[in-house]
């Protein structure tokens, strides 16, 4: 790391338009837990400024590689070998250093580790489905993975997600944290999927739609997919850390 | 034409779904050895420095079910007021409280727990002081886009009558619902995403 005073500025506000509204009615467990009255907006202080940050000794070998991290030695998970890489920037562009990201998906026949979960479709033993790793100096992260399936769900009577990753992503202050999902280009349930389109703008679904990267593809091996990540800018910090007295 | 200010969006937020569990907290799943255990789950040691507290609570729905597949983040100052971070230019936290909690609800209660001190207040950007308080951030199956609140003490009646995000709220009948019960050590928290007793949630 560069010995840089980190920045402290406020964070550009939220978009609310660009995200998808609280209430959408087509995703039915948003009714009943949707807030209905407004938000209360106040300009950030410290405790939106600031956020959890994490070392890299929090890391274990495997954590970015989900086809090994959760198989018996000498086996690996079933599907397709696929390697998502991007960066972590903010609204300016700039990669953000140092900042942890966690992914969890189903497995490639669209099937969730989860005691909750009910679809008839097989686990693999030798897939738990979840990873994480932390950004490096330009921002950048990157995951071995299987592609995961796409599976129905109780919503409508024949709903069915696109195949995505889920990610929880932490900035530098806690107003930046997120969570979001990534699709694949070219799948065509994206634009059917009733959660995708709680999202009113095709660029913000574009946003998340992971492209397919055959330059970076291993030969024989992994496809790549290429999946920017962006988090809310700061605003330049010189008048205001001067009216902070530092 | 003008110069483009080459500014990016955001990327859109997606609901963290029924299964957040997998990648926040797989040992609270029962999925083990991937990690050594969940991020979060330990916010305080024997060395953290301030008053030891508990925070608990539910989240309730517009039917008045709790949520049972939700997951809270907890965000705070230390005893003295100063966040753990490297974004905090004000002073050195104390490095045995991480300020940062995480913690799924119950699978079958719905109640969450932290184990936590009570923070110190600290500064709004106008240099006024803001009462003690807990930034909570919420996420679930049928959570578009992360809810954020803030769980105030109600044995701090002077300073949460001067706090200045509580003084712009301009229904004053509505800021109990930021303000836990407290019996001894324990504060108890129920957020309610609708109806009469709707907690108040914030665009910060």
């Amino acid at each position: 790391m560069h010995n840089i005073k980190p920045e402290t500025g406020g964070f550009f506000p939220r978009d609310r338009n660009w995200h998808p509204k609280a209430y959408t009615p087509d995703y039915k467990t948003s009714v009943v837990r949707s807030p209905q009255k407004a938000l209360i907006s106040f300009p950030n202080t410290v405790g939106e400024i600031t956020g959890p940050m994490f070392g890299h000794d929090l890391l274990g070998e495997l954590d970015d590689d989900l086809i090994y991290n959760y198989a018996k030695p000498g086996e690996s998970a079933i599907g397709e070998r696929i390697i998502v890489y991007g960066k972590v920037l903010d609204e300016r562009g700039r990669g953000i250093p140092g900042v942890l990201v966690e992914f969890w998906q189903a497995n490639a026949a669209g099937r969730y580790r989860h005691r909750n979960e009910g679809y008839l479709a097989p686990l693999d033993p030798n897939f738990g489905g979840c990873g994480r790793t932390i950004s490096g100096e330009d921002g950048s992260y990157r995951f071995r993975t299987v592609k995961p399936g796409p599976y129905p769900w109780p919503n409508g009577v024949n709903d069915w997600r696109p195949s995505h990753i889920h990610f929880s992503i932490f900035g530098t202050g806690f107003a930046q944290r997120l969570i979001t999902q990534m699709y694949f280009e070219g799948d065509p349930l994206i634009w059917q999927c009733p959660i995708v389109r709680t999202i009113n703008d095709e660029a913000a679904i574009k946003q998340l739609t992971a492209a397919l990267d055959m330059a970076n593809t291993i030969p024989m091996d992994a496809r790549a997919y290429k999946f920017d990540i962006v988090l809310r800018g700061r605003r330049s910090t010189l008048f205001e850390n001067r009216m902070e007295g530092n | 034409m003008v110069q483009d200010l080459g500014l990016l969006k955001e990327s859109a937020s997606q609901t963290a779904g029924p299964y957040v569990h997998i990648g926040t907290a797989p040992n609270f799943l029962g999925t083990t050895g991937v990690y050594p255990e969940d991020l979060g789950i330990s916010m305080v040691n024997d060395k953290t420095r301030g008053e030891r507290i508990t925070i608990t609570g539910r989240i309730i729905d517009g039917t008045g079910t709790p949520l049972r597949d939700a997951l809270i983040e907890i965000w705070q100052a230390d005893s003295g007021g100063l966040y753990n971070s490297p974004t905090e230019t004000r002073g050195a936290a104390d490095p045995n409280f991480t300020g940062w909690g995480r913690t799924p609800c119950d699978f079958t209660t719905g109640v969450f727990t932290f184990e936590t001190v009570k923070p110190g207040a600290t500064p709004y950007p106008d240099r006024r002081m803001q009462a003690p308080h807990v930034t909570f951030w919420i996420v679930a199956r049928g959570i578009n886009l992360g809810l954020n609140t803030r769980m105030y003490f109600p044995d701090e009646e002077k300073a949460n009558a001067e706090d200045p995000v509580l003084k712009r709220i301009e229904h004053q009948n509505r800021v109990p619902t930021l303000i836990a019960k407290k019996d001894g050590s324990t504060y108890t928290f129920d957020i309610h995403l609708q109806g009469d007793n709707e907690t108040i949630f914030f665009d910060i």
